[in-house]
């Protein structure tokens, strides 16, 4: 499943293979031939069909659930309510936070949002399954919702104080500083809308579970499995070969995925359950809807002196989660004085979740739109002024950058966009009935740190394997890791396969974050460097070795022949040499951990979040950076906006794989287009329910949307960060598309939306 | 499971027998009929098939009008080399709607019988009140999220927008519907809500479109349709207007001039009120853009859709503009 035809490879450059080449994705060929099975593709004997069924209010209590014509349905083998389902644990959180002694129950009877599971039905084909589901009536107690955050009920929310960065005086720095901006900067509630969407087979042998489920975190799910069935992690076997699309969506075992597994369990039968399109939209939480307000006091050469940023999320009414407004903010210019506070606001929505780069990305889309904004206000240059504000060292945590190429970025982004031919005033710029707005803005995300394991085997006809528990949903994990082996081992690319998405395989962390590239490649490294310890300490010590009487102290492997360094002797090949030496197999486990860390701690670093490394350890401050450049048509009639080019320049450090990164960054562009012009779930404020929770409604770029993208890699190897040297890629991507976009509008129109998406009636 | 018996007509007649049965409901490309029985809002007790017969593809580009077949593909008309020449507004329409796959699927007929884009309409589970799924039970809409609803021809029961092309173009142009034995002209076929949203087509048990037939004129060919939407492709209108224009000898007083509206209507919206403004004038911006203003009589919002009231007028006059800068 998960070995993949290198040869049709595409190659458009010398030492593919090599980490850092250009290596086309080996999963490639087998995705457009439809020989890739995901996860959900599985073809099981007896496989039965679970269907959800979903509040239809925001905010209640179930009064009763009639079951009966559901039941007598045609193909119905079971209806689930809280009542009828078998009591599950309690799981812990993603921290590893032991969970509170009571059961826990996927099916809702108090409802706290429109779209929440209340009761589901399994029957022998999903069509009758469909049609049984609809039969299902539930009678609610309505309560009084708070359905966003403009709601009057909704209040100023709860104050997170792990969020407060301050330093200096801001408010009274802000107070004397000649020239002023503060506005408020707003961002919607966004979904993910992966391709892919959830759902899951669980099949139970005896007390063995295993379940077929998209994931970006075999691991974590593997363990809330286990403890919702109160079996012990090594029953729970996870697999995942691909995956179409996460962003952020699919690191998290959930309600439906418990309800699958215990229908399973009920039913002695492999169960399989999909969620709908519009269930996708409430059956996990996208991007929290936002507020801010940025205000920066500057003295008259635009230098900062002060920042005070307020933020808000919103969260569920049982659930927390908190979007890191501050994260950008506090990092990107140097200053002074420095005030950060949120809060956040419960309201009737399933709790929200990570959406590419959360936090980074609205936090920007705050202070990339007011420094902007004080750019005007000053009539200096948007690109001088970021340039005269420039943070030397973390502002926040008084650190140095491990690595910071951001100048670089923007002078390698300016250069090729022909920034300097920009006319400063909005509005003038122009083409026939198009203002012309150009914008830029800087985008971060810290590199995120974990720890992973891989097994690196060589087998007796000298092709190599490669195992984790990690996975691949897009990103490349496939090809880098077969890039990172080939390279250590000195074979050829095609001799390796990699096999991921397995939770029996050796363990990976969350592939969240973008941590996963920069963990995997080291301890790909490790493994295959111990694999390559062993193989020349065989052909040089196995009597048996045609290199034995050399008594060389060392020997190379270069495309798969084993060698000495000048020459001399024999030369023979990995098979040749292990057929000599009576050997099936060579197998090395590798992890990046320290060698005293205990099987506890190992199971906390694969399973929970507790373990990441904060990247401000030690003395460096770690992220990865990026510029903007954008250009925008706006119709001076219509009001409608295209983004007509793009020119980005990102400093990701050292890259494993060139094209696999452009590919990464610029779907992160694509998607911050949509989120600047297009996404934005639309609450019915009656019903507290998101009425555009489909893909024809919910709307994100199309092909014709998206201009050419010009993407620039500025990076230098990092060692601080990882161990072959790179940075995050997949969230960086998106972080500052926004705000150059909204600048960009201003430069073409005069009008400053700060309300995301961008749409024609805010302009017309 | 909701069964329902498959019928593949061979012939019209059989068709039209068929299509009497109470429930039944005529398959053609099926985008929007399958997508309409997904979401629960079509029930078909007997679903037939029409996509086999045969002749009901035909294209005929002659004496002075074209007859378009019911079950023509829409890419196939929009690519039409005769259809292009002489009703460029129609292939334009077309080209803008949907995607290329759907265009490739879709069928004539079935554009003309494709139903409303409101959110309320299409999601019964959720939103059992709709005057138009289920007469009497009042409008979802009204009060909810309306972006997209209408601004003309709406009334108290309901306020859907109609959200086709090909048919604004249809109608500046004043095609007729053939329906065997009746033809209608498309703008009467199209029933604005009033009283009873229900009722969206002129269409009796038992009738099966055969063909639509675009008389020609001066006007259809030098014609075009704009059509403003929130992303450059796969999106229903915002606005769009469908126009064509005919200049006296002197190449400047508008002799004939037909507008249309799609995205802002409960129907096909024909923009009378300006073509009167403008017939006999002479042709020149402030002259068309005063006269766009009209475009609007009698429009009525209702609150995130009120951008429509001023967007139309404007799309009206850059495709009036437009045709006067095209020789
Ligand atoms: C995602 C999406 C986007 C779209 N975007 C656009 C757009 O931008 N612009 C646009 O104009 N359209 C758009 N459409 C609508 C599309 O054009 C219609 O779905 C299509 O034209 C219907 O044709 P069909 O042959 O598939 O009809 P079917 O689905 O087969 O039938 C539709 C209806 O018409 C009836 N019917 C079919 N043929 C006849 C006949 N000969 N006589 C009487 N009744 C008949 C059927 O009973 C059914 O009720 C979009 C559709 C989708 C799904
Ligand atoms: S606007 Fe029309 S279609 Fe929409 S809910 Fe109201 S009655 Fe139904």
């Amino acid at each position: 499943m998960t070995v993949h035809e290198m040869k049709h490879a595409a190659s458009d450059g010398a030492r593919l293979e090599a980490v850092g080449g250009r290596l086309s994705r080996v999963d490639g060929p087998a995705k457009i031939t439809g020989a890739a099975h995901y996860a959900v593709e599985q073809q099981l004997e007896g496989l039965a069909h679970a269907v959800m069924v979903e509040s239809t209010v925001a905010a209640g209590t179930v009064l009763s659930i009639d079951t009966r014509a559901a039941e007598t349905a045609p193909g119905v083998l079971l209806v689930l309510t809280p009542d009828t389902i078998i009591p599950l644990r309690t799981a812990s959180d993603w921290f590893g936070t032991p969970p509170p002694n009571v059961p826990y129950c996927p099916l809702a009877r108090v409802v706290t949002y429109s779209g929440q599971h209340v009761a589901a039905v399994v029957a022998e084909t999903f069509e009758q399954a469909v049609a049984a589901a609809a039969l299902v009536k539930v009678t609610y107690d309505e309560t009084p919702a708070i359905v966003d955050l403009s709601d009057p009920k909704a209040g100023d929310g709860i104050p997170i104080e792990a969020m407060t960065k301050e330093w200096g005086d801001a408010q009274a720095a802000f107070a004397a500083s000649p020239v002023r901006v503060c506005a408020a900067y707003n961002t919607p509630r966004e979904f993910q809308a992966a391709m892919e969407p959830h759902g899951l087979i669980a099949r139970w042998q005896g007390e063995a579970l295993t379940i077929w489920e998209p994931s970006q975190w075999l691991d974590g799910m593997a363990r809330t499995y286990a403890e919702w069935f109160a079996i012990p992690f090594e029953n729970v076997r996870l697999v995942s070969p691909y995956i179409g699309g996460g962003f952020g969506s699919k690191a998290l075992a959930l309600a439906h995925s418990a309800v699958a597994a215990a229908s399973a369990k009920m039913l002695g039968r492999p169960v399989k359950l999909m969620l709908t399109r519009p269930q996708n939209f409430t059956s996990y939480g996208g991007r929290a809807a936002t507020r801010q307000t940025v205000a920066i006091g500057a003295d008259r050469d635009g230098k900062i002196q002060s920042i005070v940023h307020r933020g808000v999320n919103e969260t569920a009414v049982d659930g927390m989660w908190v979007e890191p407004l501050g994260s950008v903010t506090s990092i990107m210019y140097a200053t002074p004085n420095f005030s950060s506070k949120q809060n956040v606001v419960r309201v009737n929505t399933v709790v929200p979740g990570a959406k590419r780069a959360p936090g980074e990305n609205p936090s920007a889309f705050g202070i990339e739109s007011a420094i902007d904004e004080l750019a005007y206000e000053l009539g200096i240059d948007p690109l001088e002024i970021r340039l005269r504000n420039y943070a030397e060292e973390d502002p926040h945590a008084r650190k140095a950058w491990s690595t910071r190429q951001l100048r670089e970025a923007f002078a390698a982004g300016a250069e090729a966009f022909g920034w300097a031919k920009r006319s400063p005033a909005p509005r003038s710029m122009r083409d026939g009935h198009h203002l012309i707005g150009w914008g830029v803005a800087a985008g971060t995300y810290p590199v995120r740190r974990a720890h992973g394991e891989a097994v690196v085997n060589i087998l007796a006809d000298g092709s190599v394997e490669v195992e984790s528990s990690s996975i691949d949903m897009g990103q490349g994990t496939y090809t880098i890791l077969a890039q990172t082996a080939a390279e250590t081992l000195g074979v050829p690319v095609e001799q390796v396969s990699v096999k991921l998405g397995d939770s029996h395989f050796a363990r990976a962390g969350v592939a969240g974050g973008s941590r996963l590239a920069g963990v995997m490649t080291g301890a790909v490294y490790k493994a295959a460097s111990q694999a390559l310890d062993e193989l020349i300490g065989l052909a040089i010590a196995d009597p048996r070795s045609p290199f034995h009487a050399l008594q060389a102290n060392t020997l190379v492997v270069r495309d798969g022949r084993i060698a000495s360094p000048r020459g001399e002797g024999p030369e023979l090949s990995i098979a040749e040499l292990l057929s000599a030496v009576g050997r099936e197999k060579i197998e090395a486990k590798g992890d990046t951990m320290p060698a005293t860390t205990t099987a506890e701690e190992r199971y906390k670093n694969y399973t929970t979040i507790a373990m990441s490394i904060p990247h401000t350890e030690g003395d460096y401050s770690r992220h990865s950076w990026c510029a903007h450049f954008v250009e925008v048509r706006v119709d001076e009639d219509f009001g409608t906006v295209r983004v007509s080019r793009v020119v980005s320049a990102l400093d990701s450090g050292r890259l494993y794989n060139p094209k696999l990164a452009e590919s990464q960054w610029k779907g992160g562009i694509i998607m911050g287009i949509g989120q600047a012009l297009l996404e934005e779930g639309l609450v019915d404020r009656r019903h507290g329910r998101i009425v555009n929770g489909n893909l024809a409604d919910y709307m994100i770029p199309t092909n014709a949307d998206i201009p050419d993208i010009q993407t620039i890699s500025v990076g230098i190897p990092d060692p601080h960060s990882s161990a072959l040297g790179g940075k995050g890629v997949g969230e960086l991507g998106i972080v500052g598309v926004a705000p150059a976009i909204a600048n960009a509008v201003f430069h073409a129109t005069g009008k400053r939306v700060r309300d995301l998406p961008i749409t024609l009636e805010k302009l017309i | 499971m909701r069964d329902f018996s498959y019928l593949r007509a061979d012939s019209v007649e059989a068709a039209r027998n068929a299509a009497a049965l109470p429930g039944a409901m005529l398959l053609a490309g099926g985008t929007t009929l399958v997508d309409l029985a997904k979401c629960g809002v079509a029930e078909p007790s007997a679903v037939i098939d029409i996509s086999h017969i045969k002749g009901l593809d035909a294209i005929d580009v002659s004496a002075g009008r074209a007859v378009i077949g019911a079950l023509a593909k829409m890419s196939h008309v929009a690519d039409h080399a005769e259809i292009k020449g002489r009703f460029p507004a129609v292939s334009e329409a077309l080209w803008q709607a949907a995607s290329a796959q759907l265009r490739n699927m879709a069928s004539i007929g079935g554009n003309l019988m494709q139903r409303t884009r409101c959110p309320y309409f299409r999601d019964p589970a959720n939103f059992p009140a709709c005057n138009k799924r289920a007469p009497g039970s009042g409008c979802s809409a009204i009060g909810g999220v309306t972006r997209g609803h209408a601004v003309l021809g709406t009334s108290e029961a309901c306020i859907a927008t109609y959200p086709g092309d090909l048919a604004i173009a249809l109608v500046a142009f004043d095609a007729e519907v053939h329906l065997g034995e009746r033809r209608l002209k498309v703008e009467d076929f199209f029933l604005a809500p009033g009283a009873t949203a229900e009722r969206e087509h002129d269409i009796r048990p038992g009738e099966v479109i055969t063909a639509i037939e675009i008389p020609g004129s001066a006007a259809a060919r030098r014609s075009t349709y704009l059509k403003v939407r929130d992303r450059q492709s796969y999106e229903f209108a915002a606005a769009s207007a469908a126009v064509g224009l005919e200049l006296e000898g002197d190449g400047r007083t508008i002799r004939d001039i037909r507008i249309a509206l799609g995205g802002v209507a409960t129907k096909p919206w024909r923009a009378r009120a300006v073509e009167d403004a403008l017939k006999g004038k002479t042709f020149d911006e402030a002259t068309v853009r005063k006269a766009s203003e009209l475009t609007m009589e009698g429009a009525v919002d209702h609150g995130a859709n009120h951008y429509k009231i001023e967007l139309a007028p404007r799309v009206v006059a850059r495709a009036i503009l437009k045709l006067g800068e095209t020789a």
